[in-house]
């Protein structure tokens, strides 16, 4: 309970324009894209580290839970206040404070928006990959604590591969910092890692230093349409095994196609089961060289039809297939279980396979795409909450699905994270002992259970 | 008898809201302040708890169903397309119902329901320049019409003027019997602050041949009291607006203003089914000259030697139909004109109904924005096809102390045109 003694400390703190009160505020932030929702008592708006681990230490001395936030575009409920307590809302620490050209490294707030980041070092000849669909409006810190991806990661890494060092609060309230500015460095564990993709159960980031590249000079687009999802999935193999790696490489199912199909007047012929949207980027003379050789390397595996855009319109015209197709799924049903496992990329066709047979099994429309090049599939169940025993379906498919994904090697999550959504699967992947490992880690570092409690893994019977 | 919908009959548009947070990249009021109660997302879900009857009409609610736009750059954005701006609406009259309208509700509510009051409003008010406005007397009846926190924090308005645009045309000009006749749909804007885009609308009109029809009795669109959530005065204007457009015959509801388009064409459409024929035919001005063949004749025009260079504005309520190539398509076919686009011409000027009455300082912000995008497109002129967004710009740029000009695209192709 926090009682107005707390939430005069918290004024004092923070200001009272920060503290968030009454119920309709809370109620803004009470959801992520779980759709699902959970009243906060509080919610606060800090601005700097400092305010953040005076928070953390009043949090510890009442025994208060603590649930970090970003935008709240999560698809886990990484950011969702499950018991109540406190939500820590990050998005007002939304500078940019250095890029740093001569070294290639940029430093910011955790509240900063990514695709006004990645605006901010392009205008300089720079360059920050990660590219996960919520980038238009979610946060850096909130990309960290989940480790994002996107469609760009199978040629340059997911967020944890850019991020070189953090200042974090940790959960009993001190301001740390790890790793830094040098792109080389061994001194002690390397807990930058071990952050990123934490889902804010290990400390608050309070401030990234990201690894830049230089901006490509061009990039170049092309759609395939196959015949098969089997000569999609050996297009992807082929291309790989001759030594290309394409900045994007998406796929969709014959499913997917056929609700695109049905929504929008786009045009996709009847014979495709597959497409194969790719992606490369580079120097413009090489990028022509590049697409002409993979038309080559996938010409024999069942192209029904290659389209190469030569201009931005019809590169945008070519992704625009990709970007309806969350918008088409709706037509099939109005809500969906957005999973995201992720397989070798070489047992593509065979977890397609499997996921259609699940869909058989539990009578329930299953569609599948992302990110070929990764293996990292957008397992997506649709279900009508309003239809009894619908949801009950999906959640005896999604266990299937991530069985069938464990079988091959792969697992639960590319690219989403745990939270709550994922915990209580967790067994299926990780052994018990490694389970344990993690555990004594979390609970050394917040003895008190109070920084996002009962993510990633549910809570034990004794808390 | 006009009925609007409630805020109950939106149960289904809330409930295809999937909290995705796409909206937080495309409202231009969460960009001014970062609160989720600021975006689409957070007042969605605040207009359920109101249905659910977890929050009553409490202040912190009304504060932030008070800052929309009503622009629906969200539902733009929106993977379900969610119209949130419908919501906000109803929201809104849901409020006024129950607690009364706001002090700035009820002076849009009075005025606007009564023509000969704006009439006279605006005849005492046409001798004053825009400085002078920011002087009346507080207690002047002007207030009703530009309520106080417009004039206090500074804002530029134009001039209104001494005789309205319909006081000083005749109801009926006869045009050519081969081309369609055409009702002249004027709005407020035109009538009592730029009758000079009026004028140019019937040189256009004439022009090609067309006969117009101007209803001395129209009234107000309504759309400042879909704004306010002044639920009664919506409904009476709409029965009103519709008696005078039924006593005559005529192919087309021409309009050149964006939110009486939008007030006529959508809003009436859904408030009774004695409504869908007329708004069927509701038209915008250059979706019409384009239909009519004026882009091909502008073109067969010798340019200019000196042209001026021109960007365009999209109001929200032409962008959201999908207007977007028509004004563009008029503007660039002008001898006179060097159009050019500016960044974000899309996004909303800011003025929004009442959300520039009760949050100027934010509108500001989204003012500011816009003129330096207006500024950074290297543009003489700023040309839209509204006079709401034409008055909000050039406030914008006043404040920015630009020098480019807000004007109607009409201004322009009257220039075009012979006398």
């Amino acid at each position: 309970m926090i009682d107005k003694k707390i939430i005069d400390e918290l004024v004092q703190v923070l200001g009272k324009d920060n503290v968030l009160t009454s119920k309709a505020e809370r109620i803004c932030y009470s959801y992520d894209a779980t759709q699902q929702s959970f009243l906060p008592e509080v919610v606060l708006q800090p601005g700097s580290a400092e305010e953040i681990a005076l928070i953390m230490k009043l949090a510890n001395r009442e025994r208060i839970p603590v649930f970090p936030r970003g935008a709240g575009s999560g698809f886990t409920g990484g950011s969702l206040p499950t018991k109540g307590g406190i939500v820590l809302c990050t998005e007002q620490m939304d500078q940019i404070l250095e890029i740093d050209e001569e070294n290639l490294v940029a430093t910011v707030e955790p509240g900063v928006v990514t695709e006004r980041f990645q605006k901010a070092v392009e205008k300089v000849g720079l360059f920050y990959p990660p590219d996960p669909a919520s980038l238009k409006f979610s946060t850096l810190g909130g990309n960290v604590a989940e480790c994002a991806g996107g469609p760009r990661c199978v040629k340059y890494g997911v967020t944890k591969d850019f991020i070189i060092g953090l200042e974090v609060v940790t959960p009993t309230g001190d301001i740390i910092t790890t790793g830094g500015p040098t792109m080389k460095g061994v001194v002690g564990y390397d807990l930058t890692k071990l952050l990123c993709g934490s889902e804010g159960t290990l400390g608050i980031i309070t401030r990234i230093v990201i690894k830049l590249l230089p901006l490509p000079q061009a990039k170049k687009t092309m759609l395939v349409l196959f015949d098969s999802i089997d000569g999609a999935a050996q297009a992807v193999s082929a291309i790989t095994r001759n030594k290309i790696i394409p900045t994007t490489l998406e796929f969709m199912d014959g499913r997917t196609i056929e609700c695109v199909r049905q929504a929008t007047d786009l045009d996709l012929p009847e014979t495709a089961q597959a497409v194969l949207i790719i992606e490369v980027d580079g120097d413009r003379e090489f990028l022509d060289k590049q697409v002409n050789s993979i038309a080559e390397i996938i010409k024999p595996l069942g192209v029904v039809e290659t389209r190469i855009a030569t201009t931005p319109e019809e590169s945008e015209a070519l992704w625009q297939i990709r970007r309806s197709v969350s918008a088409s799924l709706r037509k099939v049903n109005p809500d969906k279980f957005n999973e995201d496992i992720c397989v070798p990329r070489s047992k593509v066709p065979e977890m397609i396979r499997k996921v259609d047979a699940i869909a058989d099994k539990y009578q329930i429309p299953i569609v599948n795409f992302g990110h070929a090049g990764d293996g990292n599939i957008h397992v997506n169940i649709m279900v009508n909450r309003k239809v009894s025993g619908d949801i009950m379906k999906a959640e005896g498919a999604i266990k299937a699905v991530f069985k069938a994904a464990l079988e091959l090697g792969g697992t639960m999550s590319g690219e989403h994270g745990v939270g709550i959504a994922k915990a209580p699967y967790i067994p299926l992947e990780i052994t018990p002992a490694a389970a344990e490992y993690m555990k004594a880690i979390k609970k050394a570092l917040d003895p008190n259970n109070i920084l996002n409690p009962g993510k990633i893994f549910l809570d034990s019977p004794e808390n | 008898m006009a009925k609007l919908k409630k805020l109950e009959d939106y149960r289904d548009e809330i409930e295809r809201c999937v909290k995705c947070g796409a909206c937080r990249a495309h409202c231009p009021a969460f960009d001014a302040e970062r609160r989720e109660g600021r975006v689409a997302r957070g007042k969605i879900a605040l207009a359920s708890s109101i249905l659910e009857g977890e929050v009553g009409l409490e202040p912190k609610v009304l504060e932030d169903l008070s800052q929309c736009l009503l622009c629906g750059s969200c539902c733009a954005g929106c993977p379900n397309k969610v119209h949130t701006e419908d919501i906000v609406a109803a929201a809104r009259r849901q409020i006024a119902k129950e607690r009364g309208l706001s002090t700035f509700g009820k002076g849009v509510a009075t005025v606007l329901g009564r023509p000969k009051l704006m009439n006279l409003l605006a005849k005492s008010g046409g001798s004053l320049s825009s400085l002078l406005f920011k002087k009346l007397p507080k207690d002047s009846g002007l207030h009703l019409r530009f309520p106080a926190p417009y004039l206090e924090k500074g804002r530029t308005l134009p001039p209104i003027t001494a005789k309205p645009f319909r006081e000083r045309v005749p109801e009926v000009i006869p045009g050519d019997s081969q081309q369609p006749t055409v009702l002249f749909f004027t709005g407020c804007g035109i009538n009592y602050m730029y009758p000079a885009v009026g004028e140019a609308f019937l040189k256009a009109l004439k022009f090609l041949g067309v006969t117009v029809i101007i209803p001395k009795d129209q009234a107000c669109c309504g759309l400042p009291a879909v704004s306010a959530g002044a639920t009664k005065t919506i409904e009476s204007l709409a029965d009103q607006n519709l008696a005078a457009i039924n006593r005559h015959n005529f192919e087309y509801i021409v309009t050149a203003c964006a939110s009486c388009n939008s007030g006529l064409g959508n809003i009436y459409a859904e408030m009774g089914d004695e409504f869908e024929e007329m708004s069927a035919k509701v038209m915008d001005i250059f979706v019409f000259l384009v239909k009519h063949g004026l882009a091909e004749k502008l073109e067969a025009l010798p340019k200019a030697e000196q042209r001026i260079k021109v960007t365009y504005h999209d109001p929200c309520h032409l962008r959201n139909q999908g207007i977007t190539k028509e004004p563009r398509q008029i503007l660039k076919a002008l001898p006179q004109v060097e159009f050019v686009e500016m960044p974000d011409a899309g996004t909303c000027c800011g003025l929004g109904g009442t959300y520039s009455v009760y949050h100027y300082e934010h509108t500001k912000r989204i003012a500011a924005r816009k003129a330096g995008n207006v500024a950074s497109s290297g543009a003489d002129l700023v040309a839209t096809d509204c006079p709401g967004c034409i008055m909000q710009l050039q406030d914008g740029i006043n404040h920015a102390e630009g020098t480019q000009r807000a004007l109607h695209i009409l201004e322009l192709l009257a220039e075009a045109l012979p006398e």
